[in-house]
């Protein structure tokens, strides 16, 4: 970002010696922009289209394939549909606080595009505390959803709001109890630094550098689900028990912009843990071009994040969803504790080993490859039992 | 300091709230999550069948009884068909007792799926619920072959059924019940085993027998609580002595006997045994006509007659009372859904309402079979 105001000032563009401030702002406002219409709003909807065709393979159906190639482009005729709908406030609703509130869910999710690293030199700020920043800003969202649910003046949207904020605030404990391993073993909240202590390889990742973080990321994943309202954890918005949650009263833009976070909040979540376990943009050096280097990073970064972005899609089509004394028993009993035991077993570690042993990052690759082998091996005994031209021949 | 003022939420669901299964009201009182009672408030779906039975004559009947209870409108027919065949003494061909009983049991296990896949779909798994609606679709299919209707099927007549089985069609029903085993283990480790599935049933809305008797349940729900009463076999009807099957019951192994996840282990269970029933009715088919001489005119001897059919929802009862005309004088349905609707605000009491969802489902109430 530096360079390239410098590069705006040295050319000439905005006319001789202009004030520092006033390109450095023109410019970095340009870039946000830029982010979230090109990147960040197109990736959400793109999401959708992902999501709902995944989740129809997953439950043996086919999705939507009409609008565009293979119903590439349902996400933006939904869009258009949802934009003509007419925008209904409620009679008895507080009109303000409820036309505000989607935009705070949206804000929660925009603000953490500022510090997400895409690659080495792709990063909008590289904010000193950059992971702080990111969890800070995305717990917004809870004020969103409950300011929703509270305006609707609906008993559905309200319990809605309630148990959003509940759940939200509860998991950011685990959350951050998690995130701090890995701050312990760089010693820095950044997060360009945190991605230049890993390596491209596994086994530099955090995730197999000892035994703690490996739980650690397991309990930042299980949090961020919770956080982003995906099943199992998708209390808030239960469409069996709660209609549709804080959101039952809203219609047309503003009730997609709710879901539009949430799917967006499925980048941001991946985008965490890859930038903290899995190595972030780290690629190969196969080039001295920094070009190169940086589409190479964008791609890796990105396809780890889309890896997690599945995950928690298939988590979706797998699980039923957990009922509200049992999501805060897991928070408060398991996930506290463990993440406690985690930072304090962290810590002893890099007492004893400052700069990270190696053996045993190789033993928690093999441990992890076991783990991928084992879990395959069940998948292909449950594909050859599972009778697969019933699927598609319903006559037989 | 003072303590918290809290005030009790009265609530509202349906009816047309997602998961009551069609239109059914509760009112809700709630302390936050927990219900201090749930109020069942039916007759939204109420249509007169009973009486529209006394205008329309007892062959015109058939089609309406589909309407009883639309999710396993063979059982319904079926209870219709016996109830007139009693009054006017007719014999139903061997032939025609055994397509009842596998036009039947078909739909048995299409609406035991129905039932187990909503079930996952209001825990919040909508995986099982398309998987099970599948496999139903597959069996839709072979009914709609025997009598070209899929929900409301109309194939049995006062005095046997309406058609004979298609040719080539045995063949394809045995096929299907090959491929439904293993589609039925897939789904159990799919959904049934489930810890969180399982944890979210276990426990939740437990009937114990004395009083799923007193409350008169039937069906899978009685079952469910260890009361092993199945009218299948207790009181046997059409050709069921013939068949060689077990009655499942609940036996408690994730919680307390008699709790919803009993409930959904019997129905699953049922399957495997109408798959049993299935087979052997498939295999043992006798040759014959399949329907009864029955005067188009029908009008049995005055009297009255009562007879009882183990539908999917359980204990069907149909009672009809003739005067000798070529009308019903009076008729009327015991359904099991609304004997289980008694139940649910003494269960409620305590239960979150996500347990309440979890309750209602477990229970397979049908709105229409409730309020007719």
């Amino acid at each position: 970002m530096q360079q390239l105001i410098e590069y705006v000032i040295a050319s000439g563009m905005l006319g001789k010696n202009p004030p520092y401030q006033i390109v450095a702002a023109v410019v970095v406002l340009l870039a946000s922009a830029f982010v979230v219409l090109v990147v960040a709003l197109p990736f959400a909807g793109i999401v959708t289209w992902v999501e709902r065709r995944v989740w129809a393979r997953i439950q043996s159906r086919i999705g939507p394939n009409r609008v565009g190639p293979q119903g590439f482009l349902q996400w933006l005729a939904d869009g258009i549909k949802l934009i003509c709908k007419e925008d209904i406030v409620p009679t008895d609703a507080d009109p303000h606080l409820f036309k505000l509130a989607p935009y705070l869910v949206m804000l929660a999710w925009i603000l953490p595009w500022a510090v997400m690293p895409f690659s080495s030199a792709l990063i909008l700020a590289d904010l000193n505390v950059g992971i702080l920043y990111m969890t800070a800003v995305t717990a917004v969202t809870v004020v969103g959803i409950l300011m929703a649910g509270w305006s609707s003046n609906d008993k559905w949207s309200l319990i809605g709001g309630i148990r959003s904020a509940a759940q939200i605030i509860s998991y950011e404990i685990p959350a951050g109890l998690s995130i701090f391993p890995v701050v312990m073993m760089t010693g820095t909240l950044s997060m360009e630094r945190i991605i230049k202590a890993q390596g491209w390889t596994p086994q530099h990742w955090f995730l197999f550098a000892n035994p703690f973080c490996f739980i650690a990321a397991g309990i930042l994943f299980v949090s961020a689900l919770a956080e982003g309202n995906r099943t199992p954890f998708d209390l808030p918005e239960a469409e069996s028990e709660l209609v549709a949650g804080f959101a039952t009263e809203y219609s047309g833009m503003r009730y997609s912009l709710f879901f539009m976070a949430e799917w967006g909040n499925l980048f941001i979540i991946g985008a965490i843990i890859a930038t903290l376990f899995l190595g972030g943009w780290q690629a190969p050096r196969v080039s001295a071009d920094p070009v190169v280097m940086n589409i190479l990073q964008l791609i890796v970064f990105n396809a780890k994040v889309l890896f997690l972005v599945f995950l928690s899609m298939w988590i979706r089509g797998t699980l039923p969803r957990i009922r509200i004394d049992q999501l805060v028993t897991v928070c408060w009993k398991y996930l506290v504790p463990i993440a406690f035991a985690n930072l304090i077993g962290t810590a002893v570690w890099v007492a004893l080993w400052p700069e990270g042993n190696s053996v045993m990052g190789y033993l928690m690759v093999a441990l992890g490859a076991a783990l991928v082998v084992l879990f395959m091996r069940r998948v292909i005994y449950y594909l050859r039992r599972a009778r697969m031209e019933l699927y598609f021949r319903p006559n037989i | 300091m003072s303590t918290l003022h809290t005030e009790e939420m009265t609530l509202n669901m349906g009816p047309q709230h997602p998961s009551t299964h069609g239109v059914l009201r509760f009112v809700i009182r709630a302390d936050g999550e927990v219900m201090r009672e749930a109020i069942p408030d039916v007759g939204y779906l109420h249509r007169s069948i009973e009486k529209i039975a006394e205008k329309v004559g007892y062959h015109g009947f058939m089609p309406y009884t589909d309407r009883v209870d639309y999710v396993c409108a063979m059982f319904t027919n079926q209870g219709w068909g016996m109830a007139c065949e009693k009054l006017a003494k007719i014999e139903v061909p061997r032939r025609g007792e055994y397509c009842r009983v596998i036009a039947a049991e078909f739909n048995r296990i299409a609406s035991h799926l129905l039932a187990v896949g909503t079930m996952g779909m209001d825990i919040g798994a909508f995986t099982p619920f398309v998987h099970a609606l599948r496999e139903r679709e597959m069996i839709n299919d072979l009914i709609e072959e025997l009598c070209g209707a899929r929900l409301t099927f109309n194939y049995m007549r006062i005095g046997g059924v309406a058609w004979d089985l298609p040719p080539g069609w045995r063949e394809k029903a045995l096929a299907y019940l090959d491929h439904f085993d293993p589609i039925l283990d897939e789904f159990n480790s799919l959904i049934s085993f489930n810890k969180i599935f399982v944890e979210r049933l276990a426990n939740i809305g437990v009937i114990p027998a004395e009083e799923a008797i007193n409350y008169n349940l039937v069906g899978p729900n009685l079952r469910g609580s260890g009361v092993k009463w199945d009218i299948r076999k207790d009181l046997p009807y059409s050709v069921y002595p013939d068949f060689d099957f077990d009655v499942p019951i609940g036996q408690g192994q994730w919680g307390v006997v008699g709790d919803s996840m009993d409930r959904y282990m019997v129905r699953i269970l049922e399957m495997k045994e109408s798959v049993k029933i299935l087979c052997q009715a498939l295999t043992r088919i006798p040759s014959g006509p399949v329907l009864a001489k029955v005067v188009r005119n029908f009008k049995p001897p005055a009297g009255e007659c009562q007879i009882r059919v183990e539908s999917a929802r359980g204990d069907m009862g149909w009672y009809v009372v003739s005067d000798g005309t070529g009308y019903p004088w009076r008729v009327h349905v015991r359904t099991g859904s609304f004997a289980a609707m008694g139940l649910i605000q003494k269960l409620s009491r305590g239960l979150m309402i996500a347990d309440l969802v979890a309750l209602i489902a477990s229970l397979d109430v049908i709105a229409p079979e409730i309020d007719r």
